[in-house]
């Protein structure tokens, strides 16, 4: 599958850098209007508990909250199977220090509301306001560690390779996480610590196969006497479709059977995950080398200098 | 001889899959619900047995494998209700001074919990529990130590006969002393200077009044709450764990806040009042005959010989955050102390006191915090429980003052049993700074357990989907990729379960079957270059030798690139973050064994050292095969 081919990917390298110039531009201008929709681990919400008299289904009070517009309401047993737990975003327009008026407004609607349609006892044990999970500590975290693991990536490949493989491979990483999460923000998919974990695993991934690629221009570069820089990144990327093919393939099957099987809490994760191989796998062929080729990679950029100097010492 | 690996790398691959085995099979056993009594100053005995067994069977709750230890008591149930059930039946039977906690007990054979292997430890969201965010009162820590330094100044120019108009607290990293002239001043400043080398002086004038300030520099503020932090979340994991929980995580979140997890555990408020069962300890001298009512306290004392009523001076020589260790042993005639270590500056402050007080009796306070459940009438009229928190102080050492005291120090007088528990109390009982609950929430056992069964039904099929297809396209190389795969799966597990306890969480299910997908990606490096060889024309064993050589560089770059993101993700991040780094981690290096060594084994063992013709890697048309 795909081997000995000899496809022109950087024939259209220009036209790959407009449109991800574009998508790069959307997505900025999407997550500056729309934001992201953050889940309950990372805003404040309502929470109300609840007492059945008997056995309660969840899924039915899930049913019966969704369809009297709590859309975005989830519902968690807990202590037992006669008692729920559910999490409501909170009504941002209303002032902090009314949350907690509102929160037992809330509370008291809602049990009224599946009393109603239950029929059976339910007492109100309670309805609080809670305060975001992680918040700002985590965003300051995440935000953090993002750039400390960038600088670390670019000393690695700098050093390892060179530094324009560097801007290259951090270059793609960017681009595909601002295009993740501006698929994100496009279409509102919910965005919860699982996604934020997958986001970790699409840097991982999307590194993975730059460096892949990246590997094989050098060693291209160093072992070929002939050939200009684009050339050499061509054969490269040929080189290497295969296997960034089937890698990407086996990746997804796995994605896939955990997005139809693995149940709704990975659900999540699963879709920003195949977002991200998608990109990943693109940028990888047409982000890392691009950039690498629009600085002017030479093969002096890749000489080993220790073989330089036997060289140097072989001559009479 | 080419494509051979020497016998002992072959038995060290050997040894590693039958370790990766042994470790990971405990997982195949699942833990039996179970409750564990505890009692929260006796020992469990055969009476309590008894007791529980008629409550149980009373209550028609089934049990089973109910062990009975020194400090504890361990009943096993079928189901979650029938232990849910259980608990509450042996509640009403026991008094309150038992502790009944949920946990989960091992059904793995002795002999694997012999050699260590154990079932991995779940997250909340896998098993459900309890999860707390509990937040450390920095104010209350700083105060304390300024009231300790308050006390400390008092003494040191009561001994200089410095003579002083008053010394006050301003607020709780300052304090001031007031000297009637400005020799007084001059000379206390520098008796203080050399005793408290991280307090800021600063002379000031108020109306003839010539005060001395002395306040906490922002360094050492920092110091305090990182000191006092690291002493609450010790003192969270020794309570959590002496309270048999299965499983416990405390962990350090931000700057003041500590994050508690404990699955299994069903019960909020149960484990509010195991958290909350929080000690202190407070050293005062015994308050001289004649002193004024408002200045001491008076404690019962209860010791073997008997009970006896003690005054205690209100003034407190010594906190018990100063102390640093404590254990109980035995002395040379063979009799039961305790002995307690104390840091430089709680060593200095003790020798001050006692040597001035040779022959006076000192009292040690143990100040608990408990809570309760009060039934309260809320707005509707409707009763409902509350959690109502009290302290409850304990003269547990009344003891003359034989000599004058330094850093280390032993009490006597004590039964064995007693110093045992005296000692476990100061070492996990005192707390450097109260904490509140700022956030508690539960996580249901049955939603825990869908994620569980979903999660790894996704493995299975996406580990399936992957052989296929690493079958069909590879062939017989396809064949060692696979069994590198499965034991790629396994070793992750038997490190997680054995080697680094780490907890697995739903982003680390996700984790490993990223590891899944992307850990064939090395072989897929590797026989393509051996494809690639082959169709250069190489011959089969120099292609192999050749494909694994080089992919390897790519291979090692790639993994660590990854590998250092991961490194970094897990240092900065907590909770979830973490849990997935640690997998991705582990992942990395497991896959990277199995993939390069482990299906080089095998390969060598098909193929290696002998003469072959074509290889089965797929892929190769016969026409091109022929030319090479």
């Amino acid at each position: 599958m795909f081997e000995d081919t000899e496809i022109d990917f950087m024939g259209i390298r220009r036209m790959a850098a407009i449109i991800s110039a574009v998508l790069v531009a959307v997505s900025l201008l999407s997550l500056a209007i729309n934001s992201l929709e953050f889940g309950l681990d990372f805003t404040s919400g309502t929470s109300v508990r609840l007492s059945y008299s008997e056995t309660v289904d969840v899924s039915i009070v899930n049913q019966v909250l969704q369809a009297n517009g709590y859309e975005d309401s989830v519902v968690v047993s807990f202590g037992s199977d006669r008692d729920i737990r559910i999490l409501l975003p909170v009504n941002e327009d209303v002032a902090i220090e009314e949350q907690a008026t509102q929160a037992v407004e809330v509370g008291e609607s809602i049990s009224a509301l599946l009393r109603s349609e239950s029929g059976s006892e339910i007492i109100l044990l309670g309805s609080d306001y809670v305060s975001a999970k992680v918040g700002e500590e985590l965003a300051e975290q995440g935000g953090l560690g993002m750039l400390v693991a960038l600088g670390i990536i670019m000393v690695y490949i700098a050093v390892r390779f060179q530094f324009k493989f560097s801007v290259g491979a951090v270059t793609a990483l960017a681009h595909d996480l601002i295009i993740t999460l501006g698929i994100f923000s496009v279409f509102g998919i919910e965005f919860n610590l699982n996604t934020l974990a997958a986001l970790l695993a699409i840097i991982g991934y999307s590194l993975n196969d730059t460096i892949v690629v990246s590997d094989r221009i050098r060693e291209n570069f160093r072992r070929m006497r002939s050939g200009s820089p684009l050339e050499m990144v061509n054969k490269s990327l040929n080189q290497t479709l295969s296997r960034t093919l089937i890698t990407s393939l086996t990746t997804l099957l796995v994605l896939f059977s955990i997005l139809l099987i693995g149940g709704e809490s990975t659900q999540g994760f699963a879709i920003a995950l195949i977002i991200g191989v998608v990109i990943g796998t693109y940028s990888s062929i047409y982000i890392a080398s691009n950039v690498i080729l629009y600085l002017n990679v030479t093969r002096e950029d890749l000489m080993i200098p220790v073989k330089d100097n036997a060289d140097l010492e072989g001559m009479p | 001889m080419l494509n051979k690996y020497p016998a002992w790398k072959n038995i060290l691959i050997l040894i590693v899959v039958i370790l990766g085995f042994l470790y990971s099979v405990p997982n195949m056993y699942p833990n039996d619900e179970a409750i564990q009594i505890t009692n929260e100053s006796l020992d469990i005995n055969e009476s309590d047995l008894q007791v529980v067994t008629t409550a149980l069977e009373a209550a028609q709750v089934e049990f089973f494998g109910e062990e009975l230890s020194e400090d504890s008591l361990l009943l096993r149930f079928d189901s979650v209700e029938e232990q849910l059930r259980a608990k509450t039946a042996v509640e009403q039977a026991l008094t309150e001074n038992y502790i009944v906690a949920l946990n989960l007990a091992p059904t793995t054979p002795p002999w694997m919990q012999a050699i260590g292997a154990g079932r991995m430890n779940l997250g909340l969201d896998l098993q459900g529990g309890v999860h707390f965010l509990m937040e450390v009162d920095m104010d209350a820590a700083i105060e304390r130590r300024m009231q300790d330094n308050l006390g400390n100044v008092r003494t040191i120019l009561r001994e200089e006969r410095i003579r002083t108009r008053g010394t006050n607290l301003l607020s709780n990293a300052q304090l001031e002393v007031r000297f009637a002239n400005q020799e007084d001043r001059l000379q206390a400043r520098s008796e203080l200077i050399d005793n408290f080398p991280e307090i800021q002086f600063q002379n000031r004038e108020v109306e003839g009044v010539f005060i001395l300030d002395m306040v906490l520099t922002a360094d050492v503020i920092l110091q305090i709450q990182r000191d006092t932090i690291q002493a609450n979340r010790t003192t969270l994991l020794n309570r959590v764990d002496a309270l048999g929980v299965s499983e416990p995580t405390v962990q350090q979140q931000g700057i003041d806040r500590i994050v508690v997890e404990l699955p299994g555990v069903q019960d909020p408020a149960q484990a509010i009042r195991i958290l909350q069962r929080i000690a202190t300890l407070e050293f005062h001298l015994e308050a001289n005959i004649g002193s004024p009512r408002t200045s001491y306290e008076t404690y019962e004392y209860v010791n073997p010989q008997g009970s006896q009523m003690v005054d205690v001076n209100n003034d407190v020589i010594l906190q018990g955050d100063r102390i640093s260790n404590v254990r109980s042993s035995l002395d040379q005639n063979g009799l039961p102390q305790v002995q307690i270590s104390l840091d430089a500056q709680g060593g200095n402050q003790l020798n001050r006191v006692t040597r001035d007080n040779v022959g006076n009796l000192m009292d040690i306070l143990l100040i608990e915090t408990k809570s309760r459940n009060v039934a309260k009438l809320d707005e509707n009229g409707t009763e409902v429980d509350e959690v109502e928190f009290y302290e409850e102080k304990r003269l547990i050492s009344h003891a003359r003052i034989n000599s004058a005291l330094g850093r280390q120090f032993v009490i006597t007088g004590l039964t064995s049993r007693e110093a045992n528990d005296l000692s476990l109390l100061i070492s996990s009982g005192s707390l450097a700074a109260p904490m509140t609950i700022v956030e508690q929430s539960v996580i249901g056992p049955t939603m825990g357990r869908e994620n569980l069964d979903q999660g790894i039904r996704g493995v299975q099929v996406a580990a399936v989907l992957v052989v296929l297809f690493m079958l069909f396209y590879y062939r017989v190389f396809g064949l060692a990729a696979n069994a590198a795969l499965i034991m790629n799966i396994l070793l992750i597990f038997a490190v997680m379960s054995s080697i680094i306890p780490a907890t697995l969480t739903l982003p680390g299910i996700v984790g490993i079957v990223l590891t899944v997908g992307m850990a064939v990606d090395a072989n897929v490096l590797i026989f393509t270059r051996i494809r690639e060889e082959l169709r250069a024309g190489i011959p089969p064993q120099q292609a192999i030798d050749a494909g694994y050589n080089r992919a390897f560089t790519t291979i090692l770059d790639a993994n660590l690139t990854t590998f250092l993101v991961a490194a970094v993700l897990f240092t900065i991040g907590t909770g979830p973050v973490k849990g997935f780094a640690v997998t991705l981690m582990i992942g990395i290096i497991t896959s990277m064994f199995t993939a390069i060594v482990g299906t080089r084994a095998l390969v060598n063992l098909m193929y290696g050292g002998r003469n072959v013709r074509t290889l089965s890697i797929g892929g190769i048309k016969p026409a091109k095969r022929a030319k090479a």
